[in-house]
């Protein structure tokens, strides 16, 4: 079996130029994409934050701020609220804290890959693109001893290029990427089962 | 079994121990938050497991307070989430002041911030002279510096900010004196102030109250001890009364939710029906 079946969630850490990158790539991705994308975002904690429907407005994607307890599902993208970390419980349930900032970031990067990849071992693929900072590194490198997989952000194709040149320092990746190249990447790493099942399918475009 | 199962296993036993040795019940906290604080704790507490920590946590006292304080310590700030006291300000103290007098739980109050919050508030609506705000945690050290009113110079900016945006009414900083790098709230503002220990997890109601105020708490526990605290809750205010939990917190789904109504969307306001 191959890394593409096997993902069950994906985590994505992003900072400085965030909006931009998160509405090319949501924008980019099917709605029928098979696995829920959680998502830290650094934010102002005293902006509210109006970025979940200005995302769900450009993607086809369903783009939502998580609620604690929610069982996250396919087609869904889960951005953490402002001033709250976002975790995953070992069961696989979105849980908030309002524990310290770590790296002074909250909601952290860390915090939700490493949850994340207790959560799910090899079955999560962690994401860090453009930011200020290095938050994201720490939490990439226990989404690859847990087995995960691990993607960069091409630094040269980043705003700002210290959180993707942070992540590369801290962690061997499976894949550097362009933002352009994400996409394709994203979906081909998830639908290589689905596919193989259903190769008849016309709709699969 | 790789080495995250067996320290799930430990964790597991650990707080099984301190339970029967202590009476402090975390086996229905969340586990993703708890796993966070308690390794935080391990790598300063100079043992190398959690399986080696759990002979001292069961036999020596004051190890346990530390570890207690490692993973109890919920961090706020003063007026977090303007637009929440605000809504007080607006919906809830109208209510409040038709009563004579007015009783207030600020249930795992922490290092005091929210408390004191509502300390000004009450005092900036009128309802300073009437009313008696119980401020609980399960943590007595958390409890004494809640007591002090003394908070890091650095944090006051953005109190600040926070106040104004929540509707003040006055000059922020005519609640406290600073000195060196830190500052003092107003002593009288602790007049209104009750402090005592108490433990959601396994302790009773606290006696009627016309409000109650427990925000991001929730978020750390389990359904069934949620379901239990919104009982709790539920058996203290007063028909007519306020509970209001924190913004990303909610009462759907839970037992006590027919018997409350929201009295403005999003801010977890919450107003007990009279039937």
């Amino acid at each position: 079996m191959s890394e593409a079946a096997l993902i069950r969630a994906m985590v994505l850490g992003v900072s400085t130029g965030g909006f931009d990158a998160l509405k090319r790539l949501l924008g980019a991705l099917p709605g029928n994409f098979p696995v829920p994308i959680l998502i830290v975002q650094h934010l102002s904690p005293e902006t509210e934050s109006a970025m979940a429907a200005l995302l769900d407005d450009v993607s086809a994607l369903r783009v939502k701020e998580a609620d604690e307890g929610e069982i996250p599902v396919a087609g869904t993208v889960y951005l953490a609220p402002p001033n709250y970390h976002l975790q995953v419980e070992p069961d696989g349930r979105l849980s908030l804290s309002t524990d310290p900032p770590v790296q002074y970031a909250r909601p952290s990067a860390d915090v939700l890959f490493e949850t994340a990849a207790a959560a799910h071992g090899p079955a999560l693929a962690g994401i860090v693109l453009t930011g200020a900072g290095s938050d994201g590194s720490v939490g990439l490198r226990c989404v690859r001893e847990r087995g995960g997989t691990v993607i960069v952000q091409d630094p040269s194709d980043a705003v700002c290029d210290t959180m993707p040149r942070s992540a590369l320092q801290a962690v061997t990746p499976d894949h550097v990427v362009s933002l352009k190249d994400l996409p394709e990447l994203l979906i081909r790493l998830t639908s290589a089962a689905p596919r193989a099942l259903q190769p008849m399918d016309e709709h699969a475009q | 079994m790789t080495e995250e199962e067996i320290q799930a296993i430990e964790i597991r036993l650990l707080l099984d121990g301190v339970f029967r040795a202590h009476g402090y019940d975390f086996r229905d906290y969340s586990e993703a938050s708890l796993a966070r604080r308690l390794r935080r704790w391990l790598s300063s507490s100079g043992c190398t497991s959690f399986s080696e920590a759990q002979g001292r946590l069961l036999r020596d006292p004051e190890f346990f307070q530390g570890m207690l304080g490692g993973i109890t310590v919920n961090v706020t700030e003063m007026f977090r989430d303007p637009g929440f006291f605000q809504c007080l300000r607006e919906q809830v103290v109208p209510h409040l002041k038709t009563y004579p007098f007015v009783k207030i739980w600020v249930a795992g109050c922490a290092t005091g911030e929210e408390v004191y919050s509502m300390a000004i508030l009450l005092e900036e609506e009128g309802l300073g002279e009437r009313c008696r705000i119980y401020a609980t945690d399960i943590d007595l050290k958390v409890l004494a510096i809640a007591e002090k009113g003394i908070y890091p110079l650095g944090a006051l900016q953005h109190f600040t900010r926070n106040y104004q945006k929540g509707g003040g009414k006055a000059a922020f900083s005519d609640y406290y004196s600073a000195r060196y790098d830190h500052a003092m709230l107003m002593p009288a503002l602790r007049n209104r102030i009750v402090f005592a220990s108490h433990n959601l997890a396994v302790d009773g109601d606290f006696g009627e109250m016309h409000m109650v105020l427990c925000r991001n708490v929730l978020i750390y526990f389990k359904a069934p001890l949620k379901e239990r605290v919104l009982g709790l809750f539920n058996a203290c205010v007063l028909p007519g009364g306020f509970l209001c939990l924190g913004i990303k917190e909610s009462i759907n789904g839970h037992a006590i939710s027919p018997h409350f109504q929201e009295v403005v969307p999003r801010m977890r306001v919450y107003r007990k029906r009279y039937v």
